[in-house]
């Protein structure tokens, strides 16, 4: 298994009633509300709690992007990528993902995560999304094209990343005349790219053709199973076979002494009001253009106030379905070996608090989740046989059919 | 207004390798009537009444309101070309010395450009709210952060008149539409949003005759860019309707069509 560590570094030091008054706390939520005081503390916070993080034993640790936000200060992935790469020395930096049609130069994130990958000594993992439909009017970035702009910027990436250069690109979204960056990774063939992502199909095909791990971001069980009957049927017309290297699952996990600080504590889940993304108005998250053309009669019928979000759930039912669990180590062992045998991942990331849960209950919760947790579920993985890509050695992706290795000896 | 119904005519026109769908009625010289960003309903008064005296010729634009959408297309001036393409094959205008055009808000947009590409091509110029010209001390309003329902009800000086329209309730097909239409403006108009930075240069060759309109509650476009136009080009007036938004052909029709129409009979 691959048991990751997970916060969205929320803001939580804003003004509440300000967001309620302005009736979003997303994209136009006036930044002035950010204190950078506070900022800068809960950063150092969030530092505590991955150097925690790899002390107890996880073996990743996972990092995301939004903008404009206050559910999450990550405006670049990055940046804690590259600290963490200086900072830790065991633990996978997982990357879901970077946005990449936000990159007007995807170049330059394949020269950033080139020095990521060498500084860390190859602990990176570079995941790619689409990027929300809101992080598209962050970055001013033409929601039209976000697909086409994705798959263009990860054949360039990966271009620049495995052949050596100088070349031209003229693409359709990105031209260069010349790719020839002197920052190159250091796993071989490239480092791994994992593919994070909800309920879209086009994605999970997508993902599924590349040969790249798909992580299903804390979907209602029997979605996920659906999930992966798609991306093994996937795997089988592209040649391979899928199963539990291919899966990784984000799982919304607090665990505290008590049940009842446990339950506590997981209230701040449903922090952000509405969407978890926080309140927006629904043009924000899906500019036209952005989403499946399959989900336009449901999703315009939304965005006027005709049908409630499809996607938001209270908190008693995600309770009740194990999208968020919450309890102490003894309750929680059992619904995490539900979801093992049922849905079957390797690769697991565990959002552990959000909101206003305390600095001293985040710490408790990863050390429970080190000492108790994790050791239970690597049991259980070795018993049900779900190896990680890292342990299956598994091939890159579908271009490149060897194990990956690294370039050079490991320092 | 008189009632005569107008015996509307609808067919597709092949033109750079897309079809644009074309809507025509009524006799007498060509005008070509190009059509708001949000699209266009079937049917209005103002072109009705348009058509009483001419030849209307009214398509929809590439990737709106059901015309094909060209995934190739990537700006204002390629939907402009397309209709030079049209006009010098239609019948009912190829060769002619007397075609005007009408343009709608981003439909202006399309005019002004295809008047820069044919500068003594035609009779007479109309834009109407257009888009098109960056503003100096306002913005053209960003569709792009309200819902389908806002940005056309903001196009409106008066709610009554969005609802005479479209109904207080538009249906989920017109939602979709509106949606549909706004991704196209997005391929092709994301950014600069809305205007074209070279235009401007190129408005002083146009030798038609132009009347610029402006709704004096236009909410999308500030009148400053309707300003900018009649001052840009050299043969330009500048009228306003007042207690009209944006969409003035349909808020005021009755205003509206007898100033276009006496404009374009004149000498």
């Amino acid at each position: 298994m691959h048991l990751m560590y997970f916060t969205e570094q929320p803001m939580s030091a804003y003004p509440e009633q300000a967001g309620r008054d302005f009736g979003a706390t997303a994209l136009m939520f006036s930044n002035k509300h950010f204190d950078p005081v506070a900022g800068s503390r809960l950063y150092h916070e969030y530092l505590e709690h991955y150097r925690l993080a790899e002390e107890v034993g996880f073996d990743g640790i996972m990092l995301n992007e939004h903008h404009n936000a206050p559910f999450c200060m990550q405006a670049k992935c990055n940046v804690f990528a590259s600290i963490l790469a200086a900072m830790t020395s065991r633990v996978k930096i997982v990357l879901l993902g970077n946005p990449l049609p936000l990159a007007d130069n995807p170049v330059r994130l394949a020269e950033e995560l080139a020095m990521i990958d060498m500084v860390s000594r190859g602990r990176l993992v570079s995941g790619f999304v689409r990027g929300g439909g809101q992080e598209q009017l962050a970055a001013g970035v033409n929601p039209a094209y976000n697909r086409e702009r994705f798959e263009e910027a990860h054949a360039l990436i990966t271009k620049a990343w495995t052949t050596p250069g100088p070349f031209r690109w003229e693409g359709t979204h990105y031209q260069h005349r010349v790719v020839n960056p002197w920052a190159v990774p250091l796993q071989k063939p490239h480092p791994r790219v994992w593919i994070p992502g909800v309920l879209s199909k086009e994605t999970i095909i997508w993902a599924a053709r590349q040969r790249y791990p798909y992580i299903a971001l804390s979907t209602e069980i029997e979605a996920t199973k659906r999930i992966w009957q798609l991306y093994d049927k996937t795997a089988a017309e592209v040649g391979y076979e899928g199963g539990p290297e291919y899966r990784g699952y984000l799982q919304r996990l607090h665990v505290a002494e008590t049940e009842e600080k446990a339950l506590a504590n997981a209230r701040q889940f449903m922090w952000m009001q509405g969407e978890f993304t926080g309140l927006a108005h629904p043009v924000w998250s899906s500019p036209s253009g952005y989403f499946s053309p399959s989900n336009r009669t449901a999703f315009v019928e939304f965005a006027v106030g005709r049908r409630s979000n499809p996607r938001a759930a209270a908190l008693e039912d995600q309770l009740r379905d194990q999208q968020i669990i919450a309890g102490t180590p003894k309750t929680v062992i059992p619904k995490l070996r539900r979801l093992l045998e049922e849905t079957r991942p390797s690769i697991l990331g565990f959002w552990a608090a959000d909101g206003f849960v305390s600095n001293a209950d985040t710490k408790t919760c990863i050390r429970l989740l080190g000492t108790e947790v994790l050791p239970a579920l690597r049991e259980m993985g070795k018993e049900l046989g779900l190896w990680s890509p890292f342990e299956a050695n598994a091939p890159v992706g579908i271009n490149f059919p060897e194990p990956a290795r690294p370039a050079g000896a490991a320092v | 207004m008189s009632a005569s119904p107008i015996a509307w005519q609808s067919g597709t026109v092949a033109v750079a390798g897309t079809t644009v769908n074309v809507a025509r009625g009524g006799s007498g010289a060509p005008v070509l009537v190009l059509h708001h960003d949000i699209g266009s309903p079937a049917a209005l008064p103002f072109y009705d009444a348009l058509a009483r005296q001419f030849t209307v010729i009214r398509p929809s634009h590439p990737g709106y309101d059901g015309s094909a959408r060209p995934d190739w297309m990537r700006g204002v001036r390629d939907i402009a070309v397309v209709y030079q393409g049209l006009l010098a094959e239609d019948s009912a205008t190829r060769g002619r010395s007397d075609v005007s055009v009408v343009g709608l808000g981003f439909g202006g947009w399309i005019a002004a450009e295809m008047a820069t590409m044919t500068p003594r091509a035609f009779r007479r110029l109309v834009l109407v709210g257009a888009m098109g010209i960056k503003p100096e001390r306002g913005e053209i309003a960003d569709q792009a952060l309200v819902s389908y329902l806002e940005y056309v009800q903001a196009g409106f000086a008066d709610t009554a008149a969005f609802e005479r329209v479209y109904g207080a309730q538009p249906p989920t097909s017109m939602l979709e539409q509106w949606d549909l239409n706004r991704e196209m403006t997005f391929r092709i108009a994301w950014k600069p949003y809305m205007y074209n930075p070279t235009l401007p240069h190129l408005l002083g060759a146009v030798a038609a005759p132009a009347l610029v309109v402006w709704g004096r509650q236009d909410r999308i476009v500030p009148l400053e860019c309707g300003e900018r136009y009649a001052k840009l080009l050299p043969r330009a007036r500048l009228e306003l309707v007042d207690g009209a938004g944006h969409l003035v052909d349909m808020e005021n029709p009755d205003v509206l069509a007898p100033l276009v129409t006496r404009f374009l009979s004149e000498a």
